[in-house]
């Protein structure tokens, strides 16, 4: 069966606030970076899927993003796929 | 009567969620391992507090698939009683019981103290012991307990009367200063404080007796 790769990047949605991320970009600051004016943290996951085909993997890997992966309530998720072999 | 209440590993409220009821209120209880699937003779159940799972990917994501949910969900749906405590609250919101999801506080501390609330009980059946507008206080202990949603959705369970217990003041960033929600059928609530760990005068008093014991009759 062909195998596929895939990575989700999961990240909060725009409205939801992220204390950590804002925490992390003013350590930035005291890093010695300046600049930074933004800084979100999110997820990225990586998954090894076999499937028939291309199609079927990537409506596999949605159901997969929006019922565990992510929750859409607070947060986006998108979906890179690559077959393997 | 027997309460169940739910076990998931990493559960770690579950004992005392018993000593409340047996101890401090003669509740029979009963453990539901998270692979059961038999609620039979069970007039309520319980989500205790704690980390399910290891609140890996995100608080309740993973508890959200345990088969004793799939019962649990049965049950609520044809109105058995359901109370979601901190981590059992978390569950209830990614089982899709409570609308809305608890994510990181806003000062990033764990933050763990009594806090005063002001209840609103309208048609919750877990606070019918209260007076509308009654101040109590109750522990909380939790890192993700800010309550997020969207803002007509807020606005839409504040008219519904599903805001049931508000933080008098906001100890972690949560909108509308929601500390705990009902379903508008009133049998399912979801709550970040501990009524569990106030039930006795001797340790953190006794504010939070008559919610658990609102199912005694």
């Amino acid at each position: 069966m062909p195998h596929f790769h895939a990575r989700v990047q999961v990240s909060l949605r725009p409205s939801v606030l992220d204390p950590a991320g804002e925490a992390t970009r003013a350590a930035a600051g005291r890093l010695g970076v300046p600049g930074v004016t933004r800084l979100r943290i999110g997820k990225a996951i990586e998954v090894e899927i076999e499937a028939p085909d291309k199609a079927t993997a990537q409506q596999q890997l949605e159901v997969l993003s929006e019922r565990l992966l992510a929750n859409p309530v607070i947060e986006n998720w998108t979906l890179d796929l690559i077959e393997t072999a | 009567m027997t309460i169940g209440i739910v076990v998931f590993p990493g559960s770690n409220c579950d004992r005392d969620v018993r000593w409340a009821l047996e101890g401090c209120l003669g509740v029979p209880t009963r453990f539901l391992w998270h692979e059961e699937r038999d609620l039979q003779g069970l007039e309520a159940v319980v989500l205790p507090g704690g980390f399910s799972y290891g609140d890996y990917l995100r608080c309740g994501a993973i508890a959200r698939f345990a088969p004793v949910l799939e019962e649990v969900r049965r049950f609520a749906s044809e109105g058995g009683p359901v109370l979601g405590i901190c981590n059992g609250f978390q569950v209830l919101t990614e089982l899709g019981l409570l609308p809305g999801a608890l994510t990181r506080n806003i000062g990033l501390h764990f933050v763990c103290e009594p806090t005063p609330l002001e209840v609103r009980p309208g048609a919750c059946r877990w606070l019918a012991g209260y007076q509308p507008g009654e101040a109590i206080s109750l522990p909380i202990a939790h890192g993700e307990g800010r309550y997020q949603v969207q803002e007509d959705q807020l606005r839409q369970l504040e008219e519904n009367g599903q805001v049931v217990l508000r933080y008098k003041t906001n100890p972690n960033g949560s909108m509308g200063d929601v500390a705990g929600l009902c379903n508008p059928q009133g049998n399912v609530l979801g709550l970040m404080p501990h009524p569990e760990r106030a039930c006795e005068s001797l340790t953190g008093g006794e504010d939070g007796r008559r919610l658990l014991a609102s199912l005694l009759g």
